[in-house]
């Protein structure tokens, strides 16, 4: 023990989930450099476990009806972030009419991260698929043009530079829960790691 | 400033010499994507994330992965064909028959 | 090569030394250390009351001597570690010290070809363990240092490094001030060039080690300046370090 460190403010507020501390700036997590994508070649394609296709232009996506969630971040890393304001269109606008029983979706992204969690989670108005932040574009380095928003579950899971989901009838581990991290990732369960 | 996020290889000797012997990040390693070869000391390692990953400075393609939690290490090399480990002189392997 | 395990030992503070207003020379006692090279690097450990940790890198900044080491320190701001150890560390207080580490960035005095060394701000750290060790060993190979500091307030080592260029033969000092420079500096401050590079440095020719510190842009341009003077990737080692305190 070191007398007199005491290290960032690890509080136990009633609002944030257990191990977590609170976080004013937004910290840039990156796992690789961050991909240039422009709206004219971005799209977003959602593929069924049948291989049916269906595709955005960025034209298209937003055209589509807009959200404005306000919510709370948690990031696996331990910082939380409290009423982070986006806008974007809910997975359930986009995943409306998409002829599919996957029980499963892995989310892939412009660089090559990827994702999974459960088709559940992506339903219900809690995932949105989001292309501005705090009142601006999402800048690209937290994830723009756009990414996925899921704040119900780590942040990990809100993968940056979304490209696309691809839906199937079993759970895919994505590029971090092949390396230890948890497939579902719940924040109040402290679901960090594989096995918690 | 986010292209500038990465650090060198080199800083991959302390968390792998937890689980090696050796140090690691003076070993060659070749590139599973790209079949680059070079020290691992000059992979891009992107330590802001929920672990570190190293990727191939000429292809950015992902060579190591490392995830750290309090019980274990998850290490995943899929990306590197080979790595080439300088040892002090000894009897080569296999033997002499 | 084999290097000794990693293990976690109790360091504590025998000196602090101002390098610049917001840097500090640490000296440290560490019963047990295995020695090192210079340009190695130490993992720095604090744990708090509650059992929280908190760990960062720093290089080493002197020659292996015994059990004690040094670092050098940069405050930054908001950080978590680097103001405990600026402010807070007392003398006699633990703090827990895993190294040395990294066998790749690290100068062997058995090696004659001539070195380069360019370092950005605090990335001088690890090359003066170089040059450091350069004249304990009594080494003959020559060693050039650029160093680009923000301003002549900014230098650490200032007098040592006015005493080295002077006295160890075959050391030249060169400086590169990005933002103000001493009155009699030759030159605007600017970023670190390929002129620099290419006057103070070595030629390709003579197949000089370079060793590049500093924050990750800096090191990436003069990284790409060398090997466009024609060196090879592989005799440019760099060490990049992020904002972490």
């Amino acid at each position: 023990m070191s007398p007199g460190f005491q290290g960032r403010p690890r509080s136990a507020q009633p609002a944030l989930p257990p191990g977590q501390y609170l976080t004013e700036d937004f910290p840039v997590l990156s796992a690789g450099p961050t991909p240039k994508v422009g709206p004219e070649t971005w799209e977003f394609v959602v593929t069924t476990e049948a291989g049916a296709e269906y595709r955005w232009s960025w034209a298209e996506f937003t055209a589509l009806p807009q959200d404005t969630p306000t919510v709370d971040i948690h990031c696996v890393t331990r910082w939380s972030k409290l009423g982070t304001t986006w806008q974007g269109v809910s997975l359930d606008v986009l995943l409306d009419g998409v002829d599919t029983g996957a029980a499963y979706a892995l989310v892939h992204s412009y660089g090559g991260y990827s994702t999974n969690l459960p088709m559940a989670d992506l339903r219900g108005g809690r995932a949105w698929v989001v292309h501005r932040y705090d009142g601006g574009d999402l800048p690209a380095e937290h994830g723009g043009p756009a990414r996925l928003l899921v704040p119900h579950l780590y942040f990990w899971k809100s993968a940056k530079w979304v490209r696309g989901i691809r839906l199937g009838t079993t759970d895919e581990p994505g590029f971090w829960e092949t390396a230890g991290y948890h497939d579902y990732g719940d924040p109040w369960r402290e679901q960090r790691y594989a096995g918690d | 400033m986010t292209e500038m996020s990465y650090l060198d290889g080199n800083m991959l000797d302390g968390p792998l010499r937890e689980l090696f012997a050796v140090d690691l990040s003076a070993a060659t390693g070749r590139c599973e994507a790209c079949g680059t070869t070079g020290p691992m000391a000059g992979l891009h390692v992107y330590p802001h994330a929920p672990g570190l990953v190293a990727r191939c400075p000429a292809c950015q393609g992902v060579m190591l992965r490392l995830v750290r939690t309090p019980q274990r290490a998850w290490l995943d090399l899929r990306g590197a064909t080979y790595l080439g480990i300088p040892l002090p002189p000894d009897q080569p392997y296999p033997r002499p028959l | 090569m084999n290097a000794p395990p990693l293990t976690w030992r109790v360091a504590r503070l025998v000196e602090r030394r101002a390098e610049t207003p917001t840097a500090r020379t640490l000296v440290l006692d560490v019963p047990g250390w295995p020695g090192h090279l210079p340009g190695q690097h130490v993992d720095v450990r604090l744990t708090a009351a509650d059992g929280y940790q908190a760990a960062r890198s720093y290089s080493l900044a002197a020659p292996a001597d015994g059990e004690r080491i040094e670092l050098t320190v940069q405050r930054v701001p908001d950080g978590e570690v680097s103001p405990y150890l600026i402010d807070v560390w007392a003398p006699g207080d633990p703090v827990e010290v895993r190294g040395p580490v990294g066998g790749w960035f690290v100068w062997r005095a058995a090696d004659t070809a001539p070195v380069l060394l360019v370092a950005g701000g605090s990335g001088v750290v690890p090359l003066m363990a170089m040059a450091r060790a350069r004249r304990a060993a009594g080494s003959r190979t020559p060693f050039r240092l650029i160093y680009s500091a923000r301003t002549p307030e900014d230098v650490f080592y200032a007098d040592e490094l006015r005493r080295r260029a002077r006295d160890d033969r075959g050391l030249d000092v060169t400086y590169v001030y990005t933002r103000a420079a001493p009155v009699r500096w030759r030159g605007e401050p600017h970023r670190i060039g390929p002129a620099d590079v290419n006057t103070h440095g070595w030629p390709a020719d003579l197949e000089p080690l370079c060793y590049v510190c500093g924050p990750t842009g800096f090191v990436e341009t003069v990284a790409d300046l060398l090997v466009g003077l024609g060196h090879q990737p592989r005799r440019v080692r760099t060490e990049r370090f992020g904002p972490t305190g």
